[in-house]
């Protein structure tokens, strides 16, 4: 058990004061004491043969978990070499002394928590005894011939021979009987298949329905009247490829794809656990993604900055900000909660996402132990996440363009006012008092003498304030420790703004706090900072300055770190480039290099998912040996040589796609084909997908006239009935409604916290910010509804869209109602529709006209005076029925 | 006796011929494609909520979880350890500190405490409760305490996780989740699995009614107790309930004429979220009201009554939404976490939940509802049996720690066997020691009273089939009928 303790201090610390740390008060486990002297059942007396009595407890007790097909924590009890070899843990067996030996320990359950066998029956007291005799006995195991590569045989299948693994090769393109059809060579591998299965393309979907679904494919927002209107007039033939081209070049191109990426990336603006505090400076990796999106950033450099751009020579600022990808993890600040253990928690999370995102694989699975079906090896695992091992978290000054200038200017004038309000409130005396409180407390973790109370707001302090050079372990304990005189600004600031606003007033007597004017005080540094606005900050990692080793950790518990493994990728994928000194920034170059023949099908793929719905490999998570197989794999091949040789341009993957004719097809189910493909998979229509959540959203503002266009920068939190009660955590998660035009920015930008997602993205599917996710559901439910017709936003959307007709066309009714039709629909409405709406329209007005209820309420807070409020109301009711349509919120 | 289920069946094939019965070539196309579904087995595609029967024969058909997040200390209510007190204020003795623990904020030298309680024994089997519970223990006979419940987890967060999700794992479903998946909902106009939530909440927010990894369809619907019940469910200002039917006629004529043009059958599931949407608005109300209830009821739970008022409430809706199809209610009341003056944090606490929680298992019982619904009480760990004292001499500064080897939960109704107490903690309360009882075997014998082996409910999620007890969990036969 000191054994262990020294392991433990050797590995666990990533350095040495944290070491000290772990040791400390908050983090204490009598795990590695447990039990010296429970008794292990007794050796037994009689002869021990090895075929009678202990190869069918080893056969039919342990090699399942432990044998050729699978080695659980490394360990092999199916040889004599194996058992004395040991596992992870180290040497599983003391010939002779079966007392002082691990796997006796094991299976006599001296520790509750680790029995071995794992399922079933424990051993019997008869079955230890016989196996300590053999072990004392010299643990005996006559000869047999043992294949020694039996395993790597056995696993190679997996690793080998999965198509996914194997390099790919850029295919012929397929050559048609009828070329009519064909305008790519998606096309080509798309009707070679079906003209194999008999079967025949949809015809093109009408212009309405194309532009309708390439503005909301590429851009996600429904086109205009007007553009619908430019689009069907213009006859060249080209007409399409130059939408398309606008819709490319539109900044509102990087909002779509910024969506899916911030899925994969499992982006939030909270730390996600218990309290959920908020991460205000999230936003500003957002933007830097919108930004790379819309200037067409090749991937394989997409990918270089988020995984590494702090490792690159000389890296700008923008390239920083890139890593804030591996800033989404979670963070638990729960007191009591051992932060290596949420350090090692991120780590997992940190490589678990990039094995999803990147390569398609489940690596997480692979944490705890060895599975047979997972090509993936317990250690293999480990020397992937010791690249992310390494990193340390830092939050930068990251100004946008136009926010310097005039920080600049007004900097002199802020310093002044700000060293007035200190001095008026006599801070510096009073921090100066508490930080001779908290100070020892930080330095003296293990003093009894030190109330509790100071040693928590130490532990806050390295949460809650930025450190210099790393915020989880040191944070604003880092700044604390320096001299107040010599402590950088920026970090002095924000000290002492902590301590304003959440920590003194916690310590001391409510009526001196009142007696010193305190809230006083907070509400003028309030005001003063909301005068002159800071400059944005980023979220990002950086290496540790002292970087701790890798182990393999038992059972994935940080605290059984086993054997020490180096970075590297697993051995079924291409070996890496630079092996003498493999880092984050080797392993990134790996991931995008021509060799690795996973990330760039993975990504086609998912462009793929994005405009047909389903991937060509239908798990698009998932390209491991237990996913799916792709429909079409030589066109997953062709696009995936296309897009390198393009120089991973997206941009012109997304063309080349939305230009095809496979894309180009109508979306009518035909019955015929429905019973042979039902899923869809040979493609011989487009599909009807229902719109993300943040799209619902945005149609509806964009239909309504109400959609603020403005790109990128801070979150928004919409109007929330309640507000957050019931919802979150105490009285943690708050919800400040955003006003003015914020109300009516786009849903990627809804502020993402993660305990209390907004209703509307969480009821539509939006996924929940913890994990990376690759493909959105598409649910139909009655809260769907009740949000579509009933919530405020939707509601105002409704009020919106009848301003708009009531005053963009006059005329009839029915001419109204055909404008409503293009309005929401890009379409005019057949007969029977007009119809039905003038039915409605009526009916309305009867009801109107009888309620007693006043009907102002309808239309409070629109631009609709001198409109009668009957006439209003009525035709809210009609553009509400519009947003609800089924059409409404599907992409045809 | 099962037989509803089918009948559910057949309602949705009729409400899909008259749904679609204004177009003239839909409803044969969508027959033709219910029938294609039903035969390929993913006829649930359709209404992923439709009613499925259990696997197998199953005493419970409903769950109330009453959840007290922060975890209630077991030493205080249930678990009597009379040998403790001549420990009180020393150190645990050499035996019990070699034993495994795990604290979030004290060390193992830190003091024993004995509880200052006084404990009596009712029912039939002597059922042991602390005075801190005066009408609880009059359930004696129908309650099973559990008290050798361990888990892995001693934070709030992880284990609040790890005991509704089976893992501290975050994006898995929640247990309630779960269950919808397997049996989908009984209600015709109320969500299957809904939340009622007083107190503070609790640490793990809406992961404790998320769907995870599951279609979100199968997530819990948080009932609010300001503004709207369920979110968005009251008309637009000025809007009445009649012109909402209009409207929603509307919708739904047009919706249909869509179906007939383009034959996609979402279409149709859509018309249908409609309609059970308008029968929530017009169904919630009627739940919520409880001027139908009795004064002797309302008065049994104490719902006009200060502290009991929002926790009466509660569960008074728990029994109505159980009667009226409702699958699964989570009630959630925190925080039990008593670091800091425990002994008036309990009180406060006992005060608020233990008339309503009685009245609800009699009032489940005295409407034949409690042999079919399952409740559970408990929180995600337990609390040490030593001291943590953070201002020490400070009067009320006594708690107890997270403790996660040894805690008590209670069970009610659906094929649970009452009157009995199973498992034992050590001396001290440390370690369960008999009758080990983990998290997983919980969630195990849960299912099973649903009519499910919990190794079979599984979900196909990136490559793997996952399932509530992970790779572990046996079904308690000892708690069983």
């Amino acid at each position: 058990m000191i054994l262990k303790c020294n392991i433990l201090a050797k590995c666990v610390g990533v350095n040495s004061r944290n070491w000290m740390f772990l040791l400390s008060w908050f983090f204490f486990t009598t795990n590695m004491a447990s039990a010296q002297n429970q008794v292990l059942p007794p050796a037994v007396e009689s002869g021990v043969d090895f075929a009678r009595d202990i190869a069918p407890i080893l056969q039919n007790r342990c090699q399942s978990c432990h044998g050729p097909d699978q080695q659980m924590s490394g360990l092999r009890l199916d040889t004599r070499e194996g058992l004395l070899k040991g596992g992870y843990s180290g040497p599983s067996v003391r010939v002779g002394e079966s007392a002082a030996s691990l796997l006796i320990h094991l299976v006599a359950g001296r520790d509750e928590t680790r029995v071995m066998p794992m399922g079933g029956e424990r051993l019997t007291g008869r079955q230890i005894g016989l196996l300590r005799t053999w072990l004392d006995r010299g643990a005996r195991w006559p000869e047999r011939p043992q294949d020694a590569e039996e395993f790597e045989e056995l696993r190679s299948p997996l690793r080998k021979q999965h198509w996914a693994f194997t390099s790919f090769q850029r295919p012929a393109i397929p050559l048609l009987k009828d070329k009519r059809w064909s305008r790519n060579a998606i096309d080509s591998f798309v009707l070679a298949k079906l003209e194999q299965e008999g079967m025949t393309p949809s015809p093109q979907a009408d212009r309405s329905s194309l532009i309708r679904r390439v503005s909301l494919d590429l851009i996600g927002l429904p086109p205009t009247p007007r553009e619908i209107e430019q689009f069907l007039s213009d006859d060249k033939t080209d007409a399409y490829e130059r939408l398309v081209d606008r819709l490319l070049a539109s900044e509102h191109y990087g909002e779509k794809w910024a969506l899916h990426w911030l899925d994969q990336a499992r982006f939030g603006e909270s730390d996600g656990y218990q309290a959920d505090f908020t991460r205000p400076a999230a936003w500003r990796w957002r933007h830097w993604v919108i930004d790379a999106l819309n200037g067409n950033m090749p991937f394989d450099q997409f990918t270089i900055e988020q995984i590494a751009g702090d490792l690159l020579p000389d890296s700008t600022v923008d390239q920083r900000v890139a890593t804030g990808f591996h800033r989404n993890t979670l963070t638990n600040r729960e007191s009591g909660f051992p932060l290596e253990m949420d350090r090692v928690e991120q780590v997992f999370d940190r490589i678990n996402t990039v094995g999803t995102v990147w390569l398609g694989l489940t690596v997480g699975c692979a944490r705890c132990h060895d599975h047979k079906f997972d090509p993936l090896t317990q250690k293999e695992y480990y020397e992937l996440y010791s690249f992310f091992n390494t990193a340390t978290e830092v939050n930068i000054v990251a100004p946008l363009p136009a926010e310097m200038t005039p920080y600049l200017e007004k900097k002199q004038e802020y310093d002044r006012k700000w060293h007035v309000l200190m001095d008026d409130y006599n801070v510096h005396q009073l921090q100066a008092e508490w930080e001779s409180k908290v100070l020892p407390a930080c330095l003296h973790p293990d003093d009894s003498t030190i109330d509790l109370q100071w040693k928590v707001v130490c532990e806050e302090l390295r949460f809650e304030v930025d450190g210099i050079h790393q915020s989880r372990f040191s944070g604003g304990e880092e700044i604390l420790r320096i001299p107040s005189l010599d402590r950088p600004e920026r970090y002095s600031k924000n000290l002492t703004r902590y301590f304003i606003n959440y920590t003194f007033g916690r310590y001391i007597d409510k009526k001196i706090y009142e007696e010193l004017g305190w809230d006083e005080l907070k509400e003028r540094l309030k005001t003063l900072e909301a005068q002159y606005p800071a400059l944005s900050v980023a979220q990002t990692i950086t290496d540790n300055s002292d970087p701790p080793d890798t182990h393999i950790l038992l059972r994935g518990d940080f605290r059984s770190p086993g054997l020490q493994v180096q970075p590297n990728t697993p051995s079924f994928l291409p070996p890496l480039a630079n092996v003498n000194e493999p880092n984050r920034l080797v392993f990134a170059r790996w991931l995008v290099s021509k060799e690795n023949p996973l990330t760039a099908r993975v990504t086609v793929n998912r462009m793929w998912q994005e405009f047909f719905g389903n991937g060509l490999v239908t798990t698009s998570e998932d390209f491991g040996t237990r996913g799916e197989k792709p429909s079409h794999p030589k066109l997953l091949d062709w696009l995936t040589t296309e897009f390198i040789d393009n120089g991973w341009n997206v941009k012109a993957m997304h063309k080349l796609i939305v230009t095809s004719a496979t894309y180009r097809q109508g979306s009518m189910v035909r019955l015929k084909l429905q019973s042979r493909d039902p899923s869809n998979r040979l493609l011989a229509r487009q599909a009807r997908l229902r719109l993300s959540a943040e799209l619902v959203r945005d149609a509806a503002l964009a239909a309504s006239g109400l959609l603020d266009r403005r790109i990128g920068g801070h979150s928004i939190r919409p109007v929330l009935p309640g507000g957050a009660t019931d919802l979150g955590f105490g009285d943690f998660v708050q919800w400040p409604e955003s006003t003015g035009a914020d109300k009516y920015r786009r849903g990627l930008y809804i502020f993402r916290q993660r305990t209390l997602l907004y209703p509307q993205l969480m009821t539509f599917d939006a996924p929940n910010t913890l994990v990376a996710h690759c493909h959105r559901e598409r649910s139909t439910t009655p809260l769907q509804a009740l949000t579509l017709l009933n919530d405020p936003v939707f509601f105002e959307a409704a009020q919106g869209l009848a301003s708009r007709i009531l005053n963009e066309r006059q005329g009839s009714v029915a001419d109204r109602i055909d404008y409503a039709f293009q309005v929401s629909l890009g379409r005019t409405p057949r007969a029977e529709e007009q119809e039905r709406m003038l039915v409605y329209y009526h009916e309305q007005k009867r009801i109107l006209h009888d309620q007693p209820e006043p009907r102002t309420l309808l239309i409070q807070g629109n631009a609709m005076s001198g409109i009668d409020p009957i006439e209003a109301a009525v035709w809210i009711g009609i553009s509400s029925v519009l947003l609800n349509l089924e059409e409404f919120i599907t992409r045809d | 006796m099962r037989s509803h289920y089918f009948q559910n069946i057949q309602d949705r094939r009729q409400f899909l011929q008259t749904a679609c019965g204004v177009g003239t070539i839909s409803l044969a196309q969508l027959l033709h494609l219910d029938r294609l579904t039903a035969d390929s087995g993913e006829l649930t595609n359709l209404n992923p909520l439709a009613p499925k029967l259990p696997p197998a024969p199953a005493k419970a058909r409903n769950v109330i979880f009453l959840f007290m997040s922060g975890a209630p200390s077991q030493l205080d209510l249930f678990d009597s350890k009379p040998g403790m007190k001549k420990w009180d204020g020393q150190n645990l003795p050499p035996s019990m500190t070699t034993k495994d623990g795990d604290f979030a904020f004290i060390k193992p030298t830190a003091k024993v405490w004995a509880s200052p309680r006084v404990f009596s024994r009712h029912g039939e089997s002597g059922m042991e409760f602390s005075d801190y519970l005066t009408h609880l223990p009059s359930c004696a006979d129908d309650i099973c305490m559990v008290r050798s419940m361990y888990t892995e987890q001693i934070n709030h967060h992880t284990g609040q996780l790890k005991m509704v999700t089976g893992t501290p794992l975050v994006g898995h479903p929640s247990m309630g989740s779960w269950i919808m998946y397997g049996l989908g909902s009984e209600s015709e106009n109320l969500p299957g699995f809904v939340v009622l939530n007083s107190g503070s909440g609790a640490d793990a927010g809406s992961a404790l009614w998320g769907s995870g990894f599951l279609p979100s369809s199968y997530q819990g619907v948080p009932f609010r107790s300001e503004g709207d019940a369920v979110l968005h469910l009251s008309n637009p200002p000025g809007v009445s309930n009649l012109m909402q039917r209009a409207r929603l006629d509307a919708v739904r004529d047009l919706n249909e004429m869509q179906v007939s043009k383009v034959g996609d059958i979402e279409i149709a599931s859509r018309i249908a979220s409609y309609e059970l949407a308008f029968r929530m608005q017009m169904a919630t109300p009627e739940l919520l009201d409880l001027s139908a209830e009795s004064s002797k009821t309302l008065e049994m739970y104490g719902v006009n009554d200060e502290p009991t008022r929002p926790f009466a409430r509660n569960c008074l809706l728990a029994r109505r939404m159980v009667e009226r199809g409702v699958r699964f209610v989570q009630l959630i009341h925190g925080t039990w976490d008593d670091h800091i003056d425990l002994v008036k944090g309990l009180q406060n606490n006992c005060d608020i939940i233990d008339r309503p929680t009685t009245a609800l298992i009699k009032d489940l019982k005295q409407r034949g509802l409690l042999d079919d619904t399952l409740v559970v009480w408990g929180g995600e760990f337990g609390r040490t049996p030593l001291a943590e004292d953070r201002t020490p001499g400070q009067e009320g500064s006594r708690g107890r720690d997270h403790h996660r080897q040894g805690f008590t939960m209670w069970m009610a109704g659906g094929g649970i066997k009452g009157g009995q107490t199973v498992g034992k903690t050590d001396d001290f309360g440390f370690h369960a020691v008999e009758d080990r009882i983990h998290v997983h075997d919980l969630h195990a014998t849960m299912l099973h009273c649903l009519g499910f082996d919990h190794k079979r409910l599984t979900y196909r999620h990136q490559g793997r089939d996952f399932r509530l007890t992970d790779v572990a969990g046996n079904v308690v036969q000892k708690l069983l009928i």
